[in-house]
């Protein structure tokens, strides 16, 4: 048996109220009322999809092991870099084996369903034990257009194997259709789309149902054995009329998160099936579809092992924890789609030592320091020399991993001076629970909810955007435990 | 066995610029300035300098890099010069350099420059520092000097249980009390009074400290020409200033990697000034110092470090500052000159600054805020961050006392 063996899923805590999107520039626009309902979620000024990848792996590894990790996957149309593996900077920070297969799979929105197949079939060839799969987005769209209320950013991720399967694969159908419905052109910022009608009617309409009825036709199964169905689409009358049209009744069809998310590009049918799996009970049997340049379609049938699972937080963990904003002019600024003013301070050059970012790799993406075998004392960085007062042993570290230690605040303030596009931009002293320090960032955060002892957990977010060079940066940072 | 510095060392003259927003100035002018003070003060020409060491911190919109810059503004006749850079203890590192060769015998008299040129980033506060100030941005946080030692008040104030309501009141007071000294000074930066009222009512620069907690950015100059007793007598100088001690005292990385330190003072100042007072032989800091100038870059800083001096009990200066024992009147004034937040922070110039307004009390020639008697003066830098830092003590008194 293959299957899903973990599941996780990462939705950005700030939700972005729609009605004040349609109250700033509504005006624009007055249709896109018609889909103002509820929030859209919106990434922190430091998120991107690389590090969105990163939560949702790091939430689908809960209570696995790391080490037996092979392959990683990572989908997604919105990945910082056109010419630098994404995979590679979510397996660094995951700090994984280096010994394992990784690759991006990219230009649909169709890419995280097809990352998932060649995930699976990965493991079916007996080439890869573990295969993890993510899939995230943070699509832009310009102001005042529905794409601007529809989407949502997120991520999720599966671990792919053949032991402990908690949703066992049960096949699969591709179609493959050069459908344009919308396109965004190389270092084209905002997608250029076709008219929805045509969109709706000549694509929706016929090649979802395509895969849908394809996949059921292959496995000889009727929607009879269909407990769940998931498939994004953007239109809500669409979405049902599909529904109906592939023989599915309104209570099997899952929900497409439209009210409290919005629609995570890429990301979504596993952004779907992650927060399905959530709620799955053995047995269970789900069909999950993905669009764009076709459509391809998968059935899984739940079983006893996911009971077992350690409790991770989902989904619908990330749903729930969420700070509400109706400042839709900090979501401008937050994804530069206005041009700020952060002072003479951020001004200064700041290109990345690439040869320091490859020696330092383990310490920069993986938050990994050092532990001395002489004395015990965890430490950050890893040193030569032990950090110890009392110990100041010398080449005796071990690599030691921080990312998932549980660490309090020691110390902190609420810096307005420093160029921060969301001030004050709050950092302090970061103590781990277990030893081992160091100065970092906070994030997700209020300063006056900030207190000395506060419990804090590690994040993995962006450290610099280097616009001159077009580098990001990443680094780890301190959120609040939740 | 080694024997310190004590009494080895008198300053022949000192010099200081006016601090400020000198906008009319270049970073060379200002030593000029300060060295035509110096000189005439000693009462020597240029070419009985044999040696001298220049303290700077930034090098871009400064100096540059190098010596040079010095040895050519000041048309030192091919002699050594040596730069020395080490945060805000640059200064008290030029002087250092200064005094230990003329302790050591190498040369009759040197001189200590101490220079920083701020103003010309096009923006307030320090200059920002980039990826090519060291490999560490790629793991630092966006942090300023203000969120840097802000952090101390939010663990002083958990450490010994001090309502931030309380805390501000007597970081307030430490500013307060600097502002009263300024208006004394005609070299200081500010010499405007600022009520409670006013530094309490502050906008917030970096948690919990307001725009009055944190001192401004100054350029400016100060320098000092070092000899012997021996050869200073011989030039007809009767009150001498002497050295008593100079220590330095540079983190060892525990405070920012072991769980050791609990963010609410300075390892380094409190073993660089145990080392000082046993130097100068001082056993009483609280009864013997009669006068101090500390490094009060943030009111926080200036708050933990009188615990660090061994002055306030741990966990009581914040009461001692509230209750006036620093204040000029105070049984042991503090920042008499106005302090980093009035007369000004040009940091490599800061520590000779600060030596200067010792010199200038012990010699009573420190005009309307000249204290009666003084004998030991304490000087004290601070450079870098809480967590990661490097501390320089200084003592001065009279020869032979």
């Amino acid at each position: 048996m293959i299957g899903i063996t973990s599941f996780g899923g990462y939705i950005p805590r700030l939700r972005l109220s729609r009605k004040s999107v349609f109250q700033h520039i509504g005006w624009l626009n007055p249709a896109t009322g018609a889909v103002s309902q509820g929030e859209r979620s919106m990434c922190n000024w430091d998120e991107d999809s690389i590090t969105m990848a990163v939560a949702a792996a790091r939430d689908c590894l809960v209570g696995k092991d790391k080490g037996g990790v092979d392959g990683v996957y990572l989908a997604s149309t919105t990945l910082p870099f056109s010419d630098r593996l994404g995979a590679g900077v979510v397996a660094t920070a995951l700090n994984l084996r280096d010994d394992i297969h990784t690759a991006d799979i990219t230009s649909s929105q169709r890419s995280g369903i097809s990352a998932l197949i060649a995930g699976l079939r990965a493991v079916k060839s007996g080439e890869g034990k573990n295969v993890l799969v993510a899939a995230a987005e943070k699509r832009e769209a310009r102001c005042g257009t529905n794409y601007e209320m529809l989407f949502g950013d997120g991520a999720a991720s599966v671990l792919l194997g053949d032991e402990d399967v908690v949703a066992e694969f049960k096949g699969s159908y591709s179609v493959s259709h050069d459908f344009v419905d919308h396109y965004r052109g190389q270092n084209e910022q905002f997608d250029h789309t076709w008219e929805e009608r045509w969109t709706r009617d000549e694509g929706y309409a016929k090649i979802a149902p395509q895969a849908i009825k394809g996949l059921m036709a292959k496995l000889g199964i009727t929607m009879a054995e269909v407990d769940k169905l998931i498939f994004p689409c953007l239109f809500k009358r669409e979405h049902a009329a599909i529904a109906k049209a592939v023989g599915a009744t309104p209570d099997k069809v899952v929900d497409n998160l439209h009210e409290v998310c919005g629609e995570t590009g890429s990301a979504h049918p596993l952004v779907m099936l992650v927060a399905t799996l959530e709620a799955a009970r053995p047995g269970e049997r789900i069909l999950v579809a993905g669009y764009g340049q076709g459509s391809e379609a998968l059935y899984f049938q739940v079983t006893d092992r996911i009971q077992g699972l350690a409790r991770r937080t989902g989904i619908h963990g990330s749903l729930a924890n969420k700070e509400a904003t109706d400042n839709y002019i900090k979501y401008l600024a937050f994804r530069s789609l206005i041009p700020t003013d952060l002072g003479g301070r951020a001004e200064v050059a700041h290109p990345t030592a690439l040869s320091i970012l490859w020696r330092d790799r383990k310490m920069i993406l993986g938050l990994v320091g050092g532990k001395c075998q002489k004395c015990g004392t965890p430490q950050f960085p890893k040193a030569d020399v032990c950090v110890n007062p009392e110990c100041n042993a010398v080449y005796t570290q071990v690599d030691y991993e921080f990312a998932e230690e549980p660490a309090i605040v020691k110390t902190f303030t609420g810096d307005m001076l420093a160029a921060s596009i969301d001030p004050p931009n709050i950092y302090g002293l970061i103590q781990f629970e277990a030893g081992g320090r160091f100065m970092a960032d906070f994030t997700d955060c209020r300063l006056a909810e900030v207190k000395v002892g506060m419990p804090m957990r590690m994040t993995f977010r962006k450290h610099l955007d280097d616009k001159g060079r077009g580098f990001t940066g990443y680094f780890w940072k301190a959120a609040p435990r939740v | 066995m080694a024997t310190g510095i004590r009494d080895k060392v008198v300053i022949l003259g000192m010099g200081c610029t006016k601090f400020g927003e000198r906008w009319e100035a270049g970073a060379e002018e200002l030593m000029v300035e300060a060295f035509e003070e110096a000189m005439a003060d000693a009462g020597i020409e240029r070419n009985q300098i044999e040696a001298a060491w220049l303290g700077s911190a930034f090098v871009n919109y400064n100096l540059g890099r190098s010596a040079v810059p010095m040895s050519v503004s000041l048309r030192l006749p091919e002699i050594p010069v040596t730069r020395v850079e080490n945060y805000c203890a640059s200064g008290t590192e030029s002087f250092r350099g200064a005094c230990y060769a003329v302790a050591s015998g190498a040369y009759d008299i040197a001189l200590a420059m101490g220079v920083e040129k701020l103003k010309d980033t096009g923006y307030g506060g320090l200059p920002a520092l980039g990826s090519m100030d060291g490999p560490k941005w790629m793991t630092a946080s966006a942090s300023t000097a203000p969120g840097g030692f802000a952090q101390l008040a939010s663990a002083y104030a958990a450490k010994f249980g001090v309502p931030m309501e309380d805390l501000k009141r007597a970081i307030a007071h430490v500013s307060w009390k600097s502002h009263q000294n300024g208006t004394l000074n005609p070299k200081a930066h500010l010499r405007n009074a600022v009520s409670m009222e006013q530094i309490l009512a502050a906008p917030i620069v970096a948690y919990p400290l307001g725009l009055f907690d944190c001192c401004g950015v100054s350029d400016g100059a100060a320098c000092a020409v070092v000899t012997t007793p021996e050869i200073a007598r011989s030039m007809g100088k009767q009150d001498l200033v002497a050295v008593k001690a100079l220590q330095i005292a540079v983190t060892s990385g525990s405070e920012v990697g072991h769980n050791s330190w609990d963010g609410h003072h300075f390892v380094t100042a409190a073993s660089c000034s145990k080392k000082a007072y046993k130097e100068a032989g001082i056993t009483n800091p609280r009864e013997e110092l009669s006068m101090m100038e500390v490094h009060d870059c943030f009111s926080i800083t200036e708050l933990v470090t009188m615990e660090d001096l061994y002055i306030s009990e741990r966990g009581e200066a914040w009461k001692d500052a509230l209750e006036g024992f620093y204040d000029r009147d105070g049984k042991v004034p503090c920042q008499i000159d106005g302090g980093l937040k009035c007369f000004g922070h040009p940091i490599g110039a800061s520590g000779l600054r600060m030596m200067y307004e010792m010199y200038n009390q012990l010699l009573g020639r420190a005009g309307q805020r000249q204290l009666a008697n003084p004998r030991f003066g304490l000087t004290h830098n601070l450079g870098g961050r809480p967590t990661e830092n490097v501390c320089s003590v200084g003592i001065v008194g009279r020869y032979g006392e």
